[in-house]
């Protein structure tokens, strides 16, 4: 059996470039509720972008500098624009039954871009050498020691956590976030319930 | 377009669409909107906490501090694993502790690594801290201990006057110049790194440093700012910022008497939110719970223009005109 024969197939089959960059969608993708996926990756793109930029000066300079602290204020913005969109695509998602006619992957890929963007942002708030980040960390060690994880993930451990915050999580969202999307252009977008039209919406 | 979408979307009126244009749009639309709430409202940056400043504005209780992690009466002493084999601290979920199972991984002696190994780094700068550095190592366990309760009892009748802490006389040997010693280090602001240092050039963990403060002032603080456990703890943040708002189920259980008085707190809270993290996960193939979203009714108004426009198209049922074809429904 060759792999990448396989492979080439299954996307010839199941991913086409119409697919993956339609320039025509279902009438029923209409709305504000469709632009919180999108608006989610544009604050990723963002967060990205500005902890680059963070990460490259090093640790303590946005402490020091005002261009600094400015970069880390559009960081800490990013966070909560990204929590904030993506709180809201997870809620419209649950109440359109998003996993239906076999997108239950997709939802569980959605809801791991969740978890890990919780433990990204945990690791970030870690990771700010001020009062937060050492309350945060000796907060937080407890409950990592009462699972017995204590000592492998060892949020009083700067250096560890900030290699977490900059590059194993955010590379494990990215991947995430792109499997889902990957998922969602490989499915198309869930049709809508099955239902006779409401009688107070009918013309 | 694949067969699999063709047939899912047979019937489906397609409509014009530009992801790419809508991407740009939206990363635009952010940008400016963080970009402007970055100018005006800035971020958090309180400075931290550091043992110099316990040293100086409250020297009592860093004294204090530092004879509990001497004489081994502080919380991470008896703490247990991963820092040592105590039991203070232990939490196990019904009769399994994986506290207990993962053992000590961090060895943590305070009395070693927080008072005597800094004061042996500042002994042959200090003939007097190594002469009752010296003096103190060799006395007996009984010895130390009196000396050590002595000026326990003294440090609550002590009075600070200028930068000096003033005792009523008593015995207690080498410990009141050795702990004043490792005050001096601390108001140098020498004491993180002697207590934090690796062995090589770099450090970058501060787990030792951050549990000695955590024994003496930064609580306090903490409290001052509404980030301790019971006042929501890790979803606020210093100043009026939002915080980790999405952490407030997490937070909530702490609010709730019968985990917030259990002695296994943390590990009950986070079982709890591993179940409800698993409900989540699963929610596609849960029965019953799979069909909340049809039985709530919101995907009514979230699709309410296209049931209309179905409507209009097809006056007598619209119905089938939004049914998935045969074999494509869950």
């Amino acid at each position: 059996m060759n792999l990448t024969t396989k492979l080439r197939r299954r996307l010839e089959r199941d991913l086409t470039l119409e697919d993956l960059l339609p320039d025509e969608l279902p009438a029923y993708v209409h709305g504000y509720v469709y632009l919180f996926g999108i608006a989610t990756i544009a604050s990723l793109v963002l967060l990205i972008f500005s902890g680059v930029w963070l990460a490259a000066a090093g640790p303590t300079w946005w402490h020091v500098s005002t261009l600094g602290h400015y970069i880390n204020s559009i960081h800490f913005w990013c966070v909560q624009a990204f929590f904030f969109f993506m709180v809201l695509h997870l809620w419209t998602s649950f109440f359109q039954g998003a996993w239906r006619d076999g997108r239950g992957a997709t939802w569980v890929v959605g809801v791991l871009c969740f978890l890990v963007g919780i433990g990204t942002a945990f690791t970030g708030y870690i990771s700010q050498q001020n009062f937060d980040a050492q309350w945060i960390a000796v907060q937080g060690k407890d409950a990592m020691n009462a699972i017995g994880v204590g000592a492998f993930f060892n949020v009083l451990n700067f250096g560890q956590m900030y290699g977490f915050h900059i590059v194993i999580l955010p590379v494990l969202v990215s991947a995430l976030v792109g499997l889902h999307l990957l998922l969602v252009r490989i499915h198309g977008v869930v049709r809508p319930y099955p239902v006779g039209v409401p009688r107070e919406d009918q013309p | 377009m694949s067969p699999k979408q063709r047939a899912y979307y047979q019937d489906v009126p397609m409509v014009p669409y530009d992801l790419i244009k809508e991407g740009l749009i939206a990363l635009l639309v952010v940008l400016v909107l963080v970009c402007g709430l970055a100018a005006l409202l800035s971020s958090p940056d309180e400075p931290p906490l550091t043992a110099q400043q316990v040293a100086t504005s409250d020297p009592v209780t860093f004294l204090q501090t530092a004879l509990g992690e001497l004489n081994g009466t502080d919380s991470i002493s008896t703490y247990g694993p991963p820092y040592n084999n105590g039991s203070g601290s232990v939490q196990s979920l019904g009769p399994i502790s994986f506290q207990r199972l993962a053992g000590v991984r961090i060895p943590i002696n305070t009395a070693s690594d927080d008072v005597l190994g800094p004061l042996r780094m500042v002994a042959p700068l200090v003939p007097s801290v190594g002469s009752a550095l010296q003096s103190f190592e060799r006395a007996g366990p009984t010895q130390q201990t009196t000396w050590e309760t002595a000026y326990g009892d003294a440090l609550n009748k002590a009075r600070v006057r200028g930068q000096s802490v003033l005792l009523p006389p008593g015995a207690y040997g080498p410990v009141a110049p050795m702990l004043t010693g490792l005050l001096n280090l601390g108001r140098a602001g020498l004491l993180e790194p002697a207590i934090d240092h690796s062995g090589r050039i770099y450090s970058t963990d501060n787990t030792r440093g951050l549990l000695f403060l955590q024994a003496s002032a930064l609580p306090v603080l903490a409290h001052q700012y509404h980030l301790v456990g019971t006042q929501w703890g890790m979803m606020n943040e210093t100043g009026n910022y939002p915080g980790a708002a999405w952490l407030w189920l997490y937070t909530f259980w702490y609010q709730v008497p019968a985990f917030a008085s259990s002695p296994n707190a943390d590990v009950l809270v986070i079982a709890t939110m591993g179940i409800l993290t698993l409900l989540l996960l699963l929610l596609p193939w849960i029965p019953g719970l799979n069909q909340l979203p049809r039985l709530l009714g919101v995907y009514r108004l979230i699709w309410r223009a296209y049931y209309r426009e179905q409507a209009a198209a097809s006056p007598v049922s619209s119905g089938s005109a939004v049914d998935p074809p045969a074999g494509l429904q869950a």
